[in-house]
C-alpha cells in the first residue's frame, strides 16, 4: 500500500485555485458516497479520467485502503497499452480489481455477438448491469464529465439508477448544495460522478499537476490507422482494413480510450503532457467528435444508451 | 457562422493552470433568449468546437430553422428538442484567463423549479435574462425570488433583445428601475442592468457601437470581475468568519491515531485552533492539519483535509467541528424556509428524514407557518405546502444539529428532506426566515450603491 506523507515537505498553504477546487470537491463527492453506500465500486477503464478518478481515491482515503473495489468492464477488444497500465496501477496501489468481462456476457449468451471487426461498446451495458447485480453494488463511481456531452451536462453529480439500470433524466433528484442524497432501495442504484464538473483541459492540467502516468496511446506515437466513418482507427486484430481502405502510418495519440473498434486516434506530434495541454486549449473538435464512433450516429446517441444503463 | 465570423478570439482566451472558478445560475423567462445568451457566451468566448457548431447548423436545418440556433448548443435533451423547453439543468463550462466558469442553465417553467433550486443553490451569482421590450416577466421574478432566497446576492441581468427596440435607452431603463425595486426587496447587495442583443452578440464578449449611452461592462468582464467563491464561505463575516468542518470520514492512522475527514467551510481552519465537536459540545485543539500532499498550517475555505486533534474522542461521521469562538447553534426545534418539490402537499405532523451536512435523522414538521407569495414578495399565512411552493415550517429532529442561519452559513445553514419511503429528496431547507422588505423599504440602502452601470 502507497504511503502517505512519501512526498512531505512540511507544513504549507495550499493556493485555492480552480484544482485545488475540483479536487477538493471530488475527494468530498468519494468520502461521502463511501460513508453513506452499503457496497460502493470504482468503475476503471484504464483512460485518462478513470486515472485522475483512482489517484483522487487514493487521496480520500490514505492512509487507509480504499474503502470499495475498483472494477474494469473488459470488452475483449483493448489496447494492451491500456490492459498493462490498469494492471500495472493496481499493483502498485495494492487495491482489488474485478474485472467484469463482455466476452463472457458474451459465451453464456446474455448478448449476442456482433462478430470481429463490430464494436462492443453497448454490450459494455449487459455486462456493468450483470456485475452490479451480482455484487449487489449500491453505488458505481464513473469519471464521466459533463462537458463530454450534451446528455451528460444534465446529469447530477450522483445519478439515480432504477432496478433495471435505467436513467430517467425527467425525474432526477434535486441536488442541492454538497447534500449528494444516494440513498435506494434493493436492486437500484447511483452513479456518482466525482469528476462532473471538470472539461478535457482541467484533466490535463491535473495530470501535469500532480505528474500522473497515464497509458502510453495519449501521447504521440506512430502506428498504422485507416480513415474509417471519419475516424482514424488503429489497424489491430480487431480493426482489420476493409477493401479500399488505405493503411497509413501517421503519428497520433488517444483522447479517450475504449473498445478498440470505435476510438478513434487524432494526429498530433504532442508527446508530453505539456504539448497536449497546448493541443487541448487550442483544438477545434470535442473530445468524443474526434473520436468517438458510437457517438457519431445521432444526435441523442448518448442519452439513448444512458438511459439503458451505460456508464 | 453568420454574423460572428469577423470575431477574433478575445486575448485572454487560453486558459492556464492558476484560474478561481465562479459558478453561476442562468436564469430567465421562456423565450427572453437565455439560451441563445449562453450559446454566444460559448461561441464568441471559443469555448465551442466545430463539430459542436457543426451538430447544432444540422439540427437547425433539420427543423427549418433559417438562423443557426444558438439555443439548440445547452438545450441538450431528446424531449426538450421536441417541446422547445428547457426541463432540467445543463452545466456548461467556459474559461478566460483568470477564470473558470461554471454555467447552470437553469429551467424556467415553474413545475421544474425544484431543477431551478439545484442549479442555484451552489451559485455565486445569477445571470438573469430579460426581453427589454416586456420588462420583468412573473418568471423571472420568481426566479429571482427562488435565487435570492437561496443566498445568491449577485445579480447580472441582461436586458436582451435590444436590437428589436433599435438601441433605445428608454426601454433600458425601465428594465434596470425594475430591477433596482426587485433587488431591494429581495436584498441583493449587488447587480447591475447590461444592455445586449444575445442573437447578434452586441455587449457579451464584445463591446458595441449600438449603445454610445452604456459605458459599463460587457456580460463576460462583469463575470470576470465578480467576487467568486462566496456561497461555500458563506456570508460569516458578523460571525467571525468562524471555521466548520462536518465530519465525513474517520481516516485511522498508523500507529493509533485517528483524523476526521472534511471539507473546510465558513472561514480558514489552522493547526492551534480551539475547536468544539458539536452537537457534544467537546472542547479540543487542532494539532495537525492533513492532506496527502502533506499537512498544512492553515486549511483555507472548500478545500478537503483531514484534521487532528489533542484529545482522544469519540467523534464519528456527522458530528461538527468548530471554531471555539463562534460555533454554531445546537438545536433541535428549528424554524426553516424550505422549497417544496413534492406532489405530496407537505402538514405539520409528517414525518420525513432531514440530511444535514453529514448527518442523517428522522425529523418531523410540527408546522407549516407561512407561504412566500412570490409574485408579491410577501409571507402569507398558510398551513400546507403544494408541490413548488416556498414556504416557512417548524421542525423537530430526532438527535440535535448544530446549525448557522443559512444567511451565515450556506454549508452549515442548509438541509434537504428526504421521503423515507421513496427515498426522494422532497424539500431544500434553509434555517431561519426569509429576508424580504416591504415596498417601501426595498428601494434604498446598498442595492444601488454597489452597481456601476452609467
Ligand atoms: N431579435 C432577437 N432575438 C433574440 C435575441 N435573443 C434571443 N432571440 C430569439 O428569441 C427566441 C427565444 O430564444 P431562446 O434563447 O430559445 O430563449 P429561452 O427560452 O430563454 O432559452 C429565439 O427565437 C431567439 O432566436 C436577441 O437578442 N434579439
Amino acid at each position: 500500500m502507497e504511503t502517505s506523507g512519501s512526498q512531505r515537505r512540511g507544513p504549507r498553504r495550499v493556493s485555492v485555485d480552480h484544482l485545488a477546487l475540483l479536487e477538493s470537491h471530488a475527494i468530498f463527492v468519494l468520502r461521502e458516497v463511501a460513508a453513506e453506500a452499503e457496497r460502493p465500486v470504482l468503475l476503471f477503464s484504464g483512460g485518462k479520467d478513470s486515472a485522475v478518478l483512482l489517484h483522487l481515491a487514493v487521496k480520500a482515503f490514505r492512509p487507509g485502503g480504499l474503502p470499495f473495489p475498483v472494477m474494469h468492464v473488459d470488452t475483449g477488444h483493448n489496447f494492451p497499452e491500456v490492459i498493462k497500465f490498469r494492471d500495472e496501477q493496481m499493483s502498485r496501489l495494492g487495491e482489488r480489481l474485478i474485472v467484469a468481462s463482455v466476452q463472457e456476457s458474451i459465451d453464456r449468451g446474455r448478448v449476442p455477438d456482433p462478430g470481429p471487426n463490430a464494436s462492443r461498446n453497448r454490450l459494455q451495458t449487459t455486462t456493468l448491469l450483470d456485475a452490479i447485480a451480482e455484487h449487489a453494488f449500491d453505488a458505481c463511481f464513473g469519471g464521466a464529465r459533463r462537458d463530454e456531452d450534451k446528455a451528460r451536462a444534465k446529469e447530477r453529480v450522483l445519478s439515480f439508477r432504477d432496478s433495471f439500470g435505467q436513467w430517467d433524466p425527467k425525474r432526477q433528484r434535486p441536488e442541492l448544495w454538497h447534500l449528494y442524497q444516494g440513498r435506494v432501495q434493493p436492486g437500484e442504484h447511483v452513479r456518482a460522478f466525482p469528476l462532473s464538473d471538470w472539461t478535457e483541459l482541467d484533466i490535463w492540467q491535473y495530470v501535469s499537476r500532480e505528474s500522473l502516468e497515464l497509458p502510453d496511446i495519449y501521447y504521440a506515437h506512430r502506428r498504422p490507422v485507416v480513415k474509417r466513418d471519419g475516424m482514424l482507427l488503429a489497424v489491430c486484430e480487431w480493426v482489420v482494413p476493409l477493401p479500399g481502405e488505405e493503411v497509413r502510418e501517421e503519428s497520433v495519440r488517444f483522447r479517450t480510450v475504449g473498445d478498440a473498434t470505435c476510438t478513434g486516434a487524432v494526429l498530433s506530434s504532442a508527446r508530453t503532457v505539456a504539448q497536449v495541454i497546448d493541443e487541448t486549449a487550442t483544438s477545434r473538435v470535442s473530445e468524443r467528435g474526434a473520436t468517438r464512433a458510437d457517438d457519431k450516429f445521432s444526435e441523442t446517441a448518448m442519452e439513448d444508451r444512458k438511459r439503458e444503463g451505460y456508464f | 457562422m453568420r454574423g460572428t465570423s469577423e470575431v477574433s478570439p478575445p486575448d485572454d482566451a487560453t486558459p492556464t493552470a492558476c484560474m478561481d472558478l465562479l459558478r453561476f445560475a442562468a436564469v430567465g423567462s421562456v423565450d427572453d433568449g437565455k439560451s441563445t445568451l449562453i450559446g454566444r457566451l460559448l461561441y464568441d468566448t471559443r469555448q465551442l468546437f466545430d463539430d459542436q457548431v457543426a451538430a447544432v447548423e444540422v439540427a437547425s436545418a433539420r427543423r427549418g430553422i433559417g438562423e443557426v440556433d444558438l439555443s439548440f448548443i445547452t438545450d441538450g435533451l431528446r424531449a426538450e428538442r421536441e417541446q422547445g423547453i428547457t426541463i432540467d439543468v445543463a452545466y456548461r463550462y467556459a474559461a478566460t484567463r483568470r477564470r473558470k466558469l461554471v454555467i447552470a442553465d437553469c429551467p424556467g417553467h415553474v413545475q421544474y423549479t425544484r431543477n431551478m433550486a439545484t442549479g442555484a443553490s451552489t451559485s455565486d451569482l445569477a445571470l438573469v435574462v430579460v426581453d427589454v421590450a416586456t420588462g420583468l416577466r412573473e418568471q423571472t421574478r420568481r426566479h429571482a425570488c427562488i435565487a435570492a432566497l437561496l443566498g445568491v446576492d449577485q445579480f447580472v441581468v441582461c436586458a436582451n433583445k435590444m436590437d428589436l427596440v433599435d438601441w433605445r435607452e428608454g426601454p433600458y431603463r425601465q428594465v434596470e428601475a425594475e430591477v433596482q425595486e426587485l433587488a431591494g426587496r429581495l436584498g441583493v447587495s449587488s447587480w447591475r442592468v447590461i444592455p445586449v442583443s444575445a442573437l447578434h452578440g452586441d455587449f457579451v464578449v464584445r463591446r458595441s457601437p449600438s449603445a454610445p449611452w452604456y459605458d459599463g461592462p460587457t456580460v463576460l468582464e462583469a463575470l470576470e470581475d465578480a467576487p467568486s467563491g462566496a456561497w461555500a464561505e458563506g456570508h460569516g463575516t458578523q460571525l467571525g468568519g468562524g471555521a466548520r468542518l462536518p465530519v465525513q470520514w474517520v481516516l485511522r492512522r498508523r500507529g493509533g491515531g485517528r483524523s476526521y475527514a472534511g471539507m473546510v467551510n465558513g472561514g480558514a481552519l489552522r493547526t492551534g485552533d480551539e475547536v468544539v465537536v458539536l452537537p457534544e459540545g467537546w472542547r479540543t485543539t487542532v494539532t495537525a492539519i492533513e492532506t496527502y500532499d502533506g499537512p498544512l498550517d492553515e486549511a483555507p475555505v472548500g478545500i478537503s483535509v483531514s484534521v487532528d486533534v489533542a484529545d482522544d474522542l469519540d467523534v464519528s461521521r456527522g458530528d461538527l467541528l468548530a471554531d471555539a469562538k463562534s460555533p454554531p447553534s445546537v438545536l433541535k426545534d428549528l424554524v426553516a424556509t424550505v422549497c417544496w418539490f413534492s406532489d405530496r402537499p407537505l402538514r405539520g405532523g409528517d414525518r420525513l428524514r432531514v440530511k444535514h451536512t453529514t448527518r442523517t435523522t428522522p425529523a418531523r414538521v410540527t408546522g407549516v407557518t407561512g407561504r412566500v407569495d412570490v409574485h408579491r414578495l410577501e409571507v402569507a399565512a398558510a398551513d400546507e405546502l403544494v408541490n413548488n411552493d416556498i414556504g416557512i415550517i417548524e421542525l423537530t429532529t430526532a438527535v440535535p444539529l448544530a446549525v448557522d442561519a443559512y444567511r451565515d452559513d450556506r454549508i452549515t445553514g442548509s438541509f434537504v428532506l428526504i421521503d423515507e419511503a421513496t427515498n426522494a429528496t422532497v424539500a431544500a431547507g434553509m434555517v431561519g426566515e426569509p429576508f424580504l422588505a416591504g415596498p417601501g423599504d426595498g428601494c434604498s440602502g446598498t442595492a444601488s450603491a454597489t452597481r456601476r452601470t452609467a
